[in-house]
């Protein structure tokens, strides 16, 4: 199957203010591919993965230069609507951030600011996004409890099915799992295997097993910098930058 | 000596719970002589006649119908004013409003005027909402110049409560494709309510409680009919048992607690409906 480029990044350049937080970026996220980024702390990879779908726009003072191409069309250019941009690049948060309402109206909440209102079009969404998220068996009897009475993982497995209830093309996630335990993370891995089918996954991560365990692709960030981007079993067996080698071995970060 | 060292930490542990019961003790003692005070002297006047009658110059035939009215209109002129323009002030500037050096002057000075001298308020009314706006000693009036008195509070507890809401849950809403409204309908203000309501409540139970600013702009003491209209004189509960107790028959002291009582009462039944209209709403999720 040829590899398609669902968003392709081209020269990017992030400020906050006067601080140059990413500098002379350049990859192509391939379409349901998983495309892992890594690096240290502050090295840009959360900054670059709100670039795709604008949230940084929510940050006084941030300017953007270079492109950021989506389906053929910069996301930076002035004309772009940033709800339809939003709709079709979903995000998951590395805390698990439900709304203070229930089950149901957490995942139909996308849906409805988006002006399905008829009962039966969303409880179909719900179950269809709850499904994908591996959800539904968990919640199925009690949709009208609210969405802070499962637990971190079932949570964060909820964050994921909002998301999809707007039937996104790409998702976006802020390691969704760095606040679960190891039980629920398997949980998350798993989901994303399963995602990729259906959509293009871009996942943060500070776990270099993890981003072996689940990506096609790896990005390695430092300092603001894209070092090096490859498939990612070249990047962890056989890296071509000293620095990526040193820091998937351990030797910084 | 380690069993010395625990003895002495669970000491100050039991020490520090025991003070701080002693000082809400001391509160509720407080409060609750100051009930029986007052509903042990007012039972003594207080039947269905008392709430129907007027004001009268015998104790015996003094009720507080003329004070119960107009205390329930200015309530209910207050509430709608107040909570409109109190939340959407916060809301704007919490959350619309550019971060620069005019925003924060007005947030400071907000906060401010929540400790202006309630009389002040009393002046500002009689100047500019009685004279130059022409309103009259009305009930508009009078529930405006409450307004303004009470509106600092009810904004900066609401900005407060808007504040408290996780930044997390506006981005989650961002994310989705939300626009700003949608996000602050949907998500923040929701999320808020429950506070911004207990905030709210407070400051009304304030305003009714205030005589000053409405003597100062001159509700009047002595009043034989209830107000039908808004532009109608008025006088409020406060002010008839503010009255009671300045005239010369003893009597009158009784006549008072029962206002009192009355007051108190109607100040409960807000405050307990607010409490489950926030636990019903917060209870929902």
């Amino acid at each position: 199957m040829a590899e398609i480029n669902k968003i392709e990044v081209k020269d990017l350049d992030f400020y906050y203010d006067e601080f140059q937080a990413l500098q002379d970026i350049n990859l192509e996220i391939k379409e349901n591919k998983v495309t892992a980024l890594i690096g240290p702390s502050g090295c840009g990879k959360s900054t670059f993965l709100r670039t795709l779908n604008r949230m940084n726009d929510l940050i006084e003072g941030n300017r953007v230069e270079g492109k950021v191409i989506f389906d053929g069309e910069d996301i930076y250019n002035k004309d772009t609507d940033v709800v339809e941009l939003r709709k079709k690049v979903g995000m998951v948060f590395q805390q698990p951030n439900p709304f203070p309402k229930s089950i149901f109206d957490n995942v139909a909440y996308g849906p409805r600011i988006h002006g399905i209102k008829k009962k039966g079009e969303l409880n179909e969404i719900v179950e269809r996004s709850l499904k994908g998220a591996a959800l539904w068996d968990d919640v199925k009897d009690r949709l009208h409890e609210s969405g802070l009475s499962i637990s971190g993982g079932q949570q964060q497995r909820l964050c994921i099915a909002r998301a999809l209830a707007v039937k996104p093309e790409v998702l976006l996630m802020d390691e969704p799992a760095s606040a679960l335990d190891p039980v629920a993370t398997a949980k998350i891995e798993e989901l994303i295997d399963i995602l990729k089918q259906d959509y293009t996954i871009v996942i943060v991560t500070h776990s270099m097993q993890q981003a072996a365990r689940v990506s096609d692709n790896t990005a390695f960030f430092l300092m603001g910098v894209l070092v090096e981007f490859d498939k990612t079993e070249r990047i962890f067996e056989n890296p071509s930058d000293q620095r990526t080698e040193d820091y998937i071995t351990g030797r910084f970060g | 000596m380690l069993l010395l060292m625990k003895n002495k930490r669970m000491f100050i542990d039991k020490f520090f719970r025991y003070v701080f019961l002693g000082f809400i003790g001391v509160a509720l003692l407080i409060l609750a002589v100051l009930l029986y005070d007052v509903f042990s002297a007012g039972i003594k006047m207080l039947d269905w006649d008392f709430l129907t009658r007027f004001d009268s110059r015998f104790p015996e035939k003094a009720g507080i119908k003329a004070g119960l009215f107009g205390t329930l209109y200015i309530i209910a002129l207050m509430i709608p004013i107040t909570f409109i323009v109190g939340i959407s002030t916060a809301l704007y500037l919490e959350e619309y409003a550019p971060k620069n050096m005019l925003t924060n002057f007005i947030r400071l000075n907000i906060a401010n005027l929540a400790g202006v001298p309630s009389i002040i308020y009393g002046m500002l009314g009689l100047g500019i909402l009685v004279r130059t706006l022409a309103l009259g000693r009305s009930v508009l009036a009078g529930s405006l110049t409450l307004s303004l008195l009470v509106l600092p509070v009810i904004i900066v507890s609401a900005q407060e409560a808007i504040k408290s809401v996780p930044a997390s849950l506006r981005n989650a809403s961002y994310a989705m494709g939300a626009n700003h409204w949608q996000t602050e309908s949907k998500v923040v203000i929701p999320t808020a309510l429950p506070s911004i309501i207990t905030g709210f409540i407070l400051a009304i139970s304030r305003a009714i409680g205030e005589t000053a600013p409405l003597i100062m702009m001159g509700a009047l003491t002595f009043v034989m009919f209830t107000p039908e209209h808004i532009m109608d004189s008025f006088t409020v509960m406060p002010i008839q048992i503010f009255n009671w107790t300045s005239l010369p028959k003893k009597e009158f002291e009784l006549v008072a607690a029962a206002g009192s009582s009355v007051l108190l009462t109607v100040l409960f039944i807000l405050n307990g409906l607010a409490t489950f209209i926030r636990y019903h709403y917060s209870s929902k999720y």
